[in-house]
């Protein structure tokens, strides 16, 4: 039998030095990012935290909503145990063998921009497992409790197979929620003495938790949150939407089983694969509308006024005001929903 | 494109005294750059690690126990392992005199002894971006 000549395969792409890096089209970066090159990974994150020109092609290919990945946000007040709980999550699932990302969200300064980013300290003992890839993020003046980019960042690490990734807000006050619709399921972490029972009546971060979870069980007044949060439970007219609470500590790791069996229970039952690709769908959309829509209307106010600071000149000589220059971009959109009706009838 | 200067200060082997650390960290941050901050006693592996993923144009590490000719050239090594040659090396802690020449050899720019001003890694960092 005589074995037929085969040609060597070409060889594998050297991955991983800075100097191809620099060169890197587009498809290169998608395919570091499929493969899971660490280095390539990490740049692609940093291109589109960045705004970079290639950022949009790249997560173009890389766009798959119906992708199987289970988006897990962690919200909560500051010094609630997130970071901690955030580290018992991805010890719980490594020991199921699952690929982890973490996204980790933290402020930055108002005043100088810069950001100190700790969420790391509290997750070193997963720093080197090669099956967990965590990222901070500095939220760079986006208001919500994530940073602008964040969403893009979660389909990077969905599409280098992470399952599941885990999105750690900021710590939030009373409003931040945004991580409800860009997550499958939201952890709300709350902590004894941060408040009366006031406080878990009121509208915003308490109506966002899938699963309400009373970290730092082990200390004075957990008794008292656990009531009143049952308590403002109790007033959702639909047992069926009623999130379930979960007590544990995270730095004991007491209940943190009893928290991921819930997790599994809340995807198990909860929207199925379609649902979650419409929402994903719907956020990303929505907030490209949202990010272009302001592009737009800038560039209309500076197409007819020079730039902004002219337009707010005239405003501040009397020309017009900003009521006007609200109208003026109305009637723009009108005028070309106008042209393209006559268009049609034509 | 609005690139932030992104920087890990790191204390690796078994030295807890992270003062410096943090207040280097602080200033940093003050002088608008993103700061990531590991925490104590991290091996040089998931220094490197954490580098790598993180995306930093800096590393800088502080060590006052002494361990310095020990660790900060095995960060050095695996950094470059992990094709991360390119991401500048700073450091500083208890470090005598005539150890700085050897570590400037395994790839750190710059060494800063106790009493350097914040002020002074500021302006290193601000100066050594532009070779990026």
């Amino acid at each position: 039998m005589s074995r037929k000549y085969r040609p060597a395969e070409p060889p594998a792409e050297v991955v991983g030095s800075e100097l191809d890096l620099q060169s890197c089209k587009a498809d290169d970066f998608v395919r570091r990012v499929r493969n899971n090159d660490q280095r390539g990974l990490s740049r692609v994150l940093s291109m589109v935290e960045n705004g970079h020109p290639l950022a949009s092609t790249i997560l173009h290919s890389l766009f798959a909503p119906e992708r199987l990945c289970l988006t897990i946000g962690i919200t909560g007040p500051p010094g609630a145990g997130k970071s901690t709980l955030t580290n018992r999550l991805i010890a719980s699932y490594r020991r199921h063998g699952n690929k982890v990302g973490v996204i980790a969200v933290d402020p930055s300064s108002p005043f100088s921009g810069g950001a100190l980013l700790g969420d790391r300290v509290r997750m070193q003992e997963h720093a080197s497992d090669p099956g967990v890839f965590i990222r901070s993020m500095a939220n760079r003046g986006h208001l919500g409790g994530l940073s602008g980019t964040t969403r893009d960042a979660l389909e990077i690490l969905a599409a280098a197979s992470y399952n599941p990734v885990l999105v750690e807000t900021m710590g939030v006050g009373q409003a931040e929620v945004e991580i409800a619709s860009l997550a499958d399921i939201t952890l709300l972490v709350l902590v004894p003495g941060l408040g009366d029972d006031v406080q878990t009546m009121k509208a915003g971060i308490m109506e966002i938790g899938n699963i309400i979870v009373l970290n730092k069980a082990d200390r004075p007044g957990i008794e008292q949150l656990e009531l009143s949060v049952n308590a403002s439970l109790d007033l959702i007219p639909d047992p069926a939407d009623r999130p379930p609470v979960i007590r544990c500590s995270a730095q004991t790791g007491e209940g943190i089983e009893e928290l991921t069996d819930a997790i599994g229970n809340y995807s198990a039952s909860g929207t199925g694969r379609k649902a979650i690709a419409l929402g994903r769908t719907m956020l990303i959309l929505n907030s490209i509308i949202r990010e272009k829509g302001r592009e737009l209307a800038r560039t209309l106010i500076m197409d007819r006024y020079g730039s902004i600071e002219e337009a707010i000149e005239s405003i501040l000589e009397g020309e017009t005001t900003p009521y006007r220059i609200g109208e003026m971009l109305s009637g723009y959109l009108n005028n070309k929903r106008e042209n393209e009706n006559e268009c049609k009838r034509d | 494109m609005d690139r932030k200067i992104r920087i890990l200060i790191g204390k690796p082997g078994l030295d807890g005294h992270d003062r410096g650390a943090k207040y280097i960290a602080r200033a940093l941050r003050d002088a608008g750059m993103e700061v990531i901050y590991t925490g104590i006693r991290q091996t040089p592996d998931a220094i490197a690690n954490a580098a790598i993923q993180e995306d930093v144009d800096f590393v800088g590490l502080s060590l006052l126990s002494g361990a310095h000719n020990h660790l900060f050239p095995e960060v050095a090594r695996l950094l470059a392992d992990k094709g991360g040659s390119d991401i500048i090396l700073f450091g500083g802690g208890v470090i005598p005199e005539e150890d700085i020449p050897g570590l400037k050899e395994a790839g750190f720019k710059a060494i800063f002894t106790p009493g350097t001003p914040a002020t002074e890694v500021v302006d290193f960092i601000e100066q050594e971006i532009q070779t990026r």
